[in-house]
């Protein structure tokens, strides 16, 4: 016989005091570990959804609104492309991608188009590795101040990330990409040629159809559109992949605060509720949290007061026989070890099954198994059994010995 | 050997002391068989309890071998209860949730024997004790006889050599009550110290030596009448 087959065979003895102990520790668990699954769940599908929208900050002229830039009506007023650097080198973290644009309308063969000049992110990045390198307030560029958890696909081509993300890693001085409508009105083909005012643009790619304004669209290199319109360092908006978390954290006061002639919008519509759904989520969970501390906790430590108090000869006869104190405490934490341990164990797999069975209904999303909330349900479950049972285990192990000459 | 000198106890219950023992003087010898007698509230249960160092008088020392036992933690107390001491309880005290075999390991898992090593020792003490046959009974299985069985069997599991058994017959039947004395003095005779509290004058015959607590002085008693040999209230 060991310790553990001990506490074991006590605590089978006694089932029905264990199974209420047991049953709370294990819901509360379950709680936890479903929620936050569902949590998780959700946050991943915001990311998703930003993803797919791609920039989900812009930085507009003051008189500007976001049906402005949704229409592409560009005749409300415009923005220094300085911005970008100053964005770059200010070291407010959470955003993956500055992409400054400039558009105006244009007429082809009689037929308005929309040419919106784009900076391509190579550029930028040297920009800001320029500023780096010249300015004393560094630490601070693009390159570091990106998302951790970057949402910007690898190994992408340009139309593609032109057309998903609306950024662009290069573009040269004379090269155009074509959005599909225009590209059919205008009966061009990748490596066609196509004349605006007086310069010629080689058509890189056209782009695939987004159902959006950016069909009718022509993207040629921002310094080159400027120098078409005489507006040079000029920009109508900076578009801008926040991260997440970091929208959710202040991140546009804080571009605001840098830019305060600029108006910074969120595409928030789009994910403003489920952003919510998530905090209240973790709300939630936390309040579930202090409820099993609580609940739990309390429940644990009356069942080892009761079991302190019923087994008092027994622990009484195990010290007189020659049980030390720290023996009857190891037999206590022992068995709090078990049920926090069992509560935990369970709690994760009932929480698990119970998120991806619910998920779909509650939050519309699919749920997944989290391997790594099983190391927080376990350490939450065995801390709450084992500070639960410290005071009836110290009272267990100052018990008089003396108890187990008493007849009853 | 034990002595136990100047022993005070007192209890203090609703803002009054009541004195349990009172200046008790007693040698016992290495292999002596003792009963104490005396009658309810005589002090008896007090006396084992400061004799297995699970009291602390008020005054006086408790010497075994010359070594006073509470001068020691009670930690190291009950290391040396663990070795040296043991007990045999009225109501038997045995686990209810373990059976007879893991019921005697308990002292052995105590003294870090290994499983094997418990179970081969508890089979044999049961079986030395007539129980062979009732290894994996529960208590609540077994008859009032056969848990004092169990119990005896528990406490020799140590191989103590001082046995404390406090009134070890006064839940049992006559027959049964003679197998455990019988057994208490096969054991003493072994070599073993004896000490039994009991309130039945049959029970102390099975003794070498008798003394008598009342009002918490104890008194000699002559051993064939169980009449005391001297009158005095002065303690030996």
């Amino acid at each position: 016989m060991t310790l553990i087959s001990l506490v074991k065979k006590e605590l089978f003895e006694r089932k029905q005091q264990l199974f209420t102990s047991f049953c709370t520790i294990l819901l509360g668990i379950t709680a936890i570990v479903a929620i936050n699954s569902i949590t998780h769940s959700s946050e991943k599908a915001v990311k998703n959804e930003l993803e797919r929208l791609g920039a989900n900050v812009l930085i507009l002229p003051k008189e500007a609104s976001v049906q402005d830039y949704y229409s592409a009506d560009i005749g409300t007023g415009e923005l220094p492309e300085g911005y970008v650097k100053k964005l770059s080198a200010s070291g407010i973290h959470g955003m993956d991608n500055l992409s400054p644009k400039l558009s105006g309308k244009v007429m082809i063969q009689s037929k308005s188009f929309i040419l919106t000049g784009i900076l391509p992110k190579k550029e930028i990045n040297n920009k800001a590795i320029w500023q780096q390198s010249n300015m004393l307030n560094f630490g601070s560029a693009l390159s570091s101040a990106t998302c951790p958890d970057s949402t910007i696909p690898i190994g992408k081509s340009d139309e593609e990330l032109l057309s998903q993300k609306r950024f662009i890693e290069s573009l040269k001085k004379n090269q155009i990409f074509v959005g599909y409508e225009a590209a059919a009105a205008l009966d061009l083909k990748k490596g066609s040629q196509l004349p605006i005012k007086d310069t010629t643009f080689d058509v890189v790619a056209i782009l695939p159809p987004t159902g959006t304004v950016d069909d009718s669209r022509i993207f040629a290199h921002l310094h080159t559109v400027q120098q078409l319109w005489n507006k040079p360092g000029k920009i109508n908006v900076i578009e801008v992949i926040g991260c997440c978390q970091k929208i959710l954290d202040g991140l546009v006061p804080k571009i605001n605060a840098l830019l305060p002639d600029a108006k910074v919008m969120t595409v928030t519509h789009v994910v403003e509720t489920q952003l919510k759904t998530n905090k209240m989520m973790t709300h939630i969970s936390w309040v579930f949290f202090t409820m099993i501390v609580l609940v739990g906790g309390a429940s644990i430590a009356n069942f080892m007061y009761g079991n302190v108090n019923e087994r008092k000869k027994e622990i009484g006869t195990l010290m007189a026989i020659g049980a030390n104190s720290r023996f009857i405490l190891k037999l206590f934490f022992a068995k709090a070890l078990f049920l926090g341990l069992a509560g935990g164990l369970g709690g994760f797999l009932i929480g698990t099954l119970m998120a991806m069975a619910l998920g779909p209904h509650l939050a519309n999303i699919s749920v997944y198994p989290m391997p790594g909330l099983l190391g927080v349900a376990m350490a939450i479950s065995v801390s709450i059994s084992l500070i639960a049972s410290l005071l009836p285990a110290r009272r267990a192990a100052k018990i008089d010995p003396s108890i187990a000459f008493r007849e009853v | 050997m034990i002595q136990l000198i100047d022993i005070d106890v007192e209890y203090h219950l609703r803002g009054q002391s009541v004195p349990a023992l009172n200046l008790v003087n007693l040698t016992v010898q290495d292999g002596e068989f003792l009963a104490i007698i005396g009658p309810s509230g005589s002090g008896k249960s007090t006396f084992l309890q400061v004799l297995g160092g699970m009291l602390s008088p008020k005054k006086g020392q408790v010497l075994f071998d010359g070594v006073s036992l509470y001068e020691k933690s009670s930690d190291q107390r009950a290391a040396f209860r663990k070795t040296n001491i043991g007990f045999v309880f009225q109501t038997f005290n045995l686990i209810p949730f373990l059976t007879a075999k893991q019921n005697v390991q308990m002292p052995l898992l105590l003294n870090r024997y290994s499983t094997a090593n418990q179970e081969e020792r508890a089979s044999q003490l049961l079986s030395r004790l007539g129980l062979a046959d009732r290894l994996e009974h529960k208590p609540s299985e077994l008859s009032v006889g056969q848990q004092q069985r169990v119990a005896l069997a528990r406490m020799l599991s140590n191989d103590p050599p001082i046995i404390i058994a406090d009134e070890p017959t006064g839940s049992l039947d006559p027959d049964t009550s003679i197998q455990i004395l019988d057994f208490l003095k096969e054991l003493n005779q072994e070599g073993r110290t004896v000490i039994m509290v009991t309130h039945a004058p049959d029970a102390a015959e099975a003794a070498t030596r008798c003394v008598q607590l009342v009002d918490g002085c104890v008194n000699e008693m002559n051993i064939d009448n169980q009449r005391p040999i001297t009158l005095a209230a002065s303690n030996m």
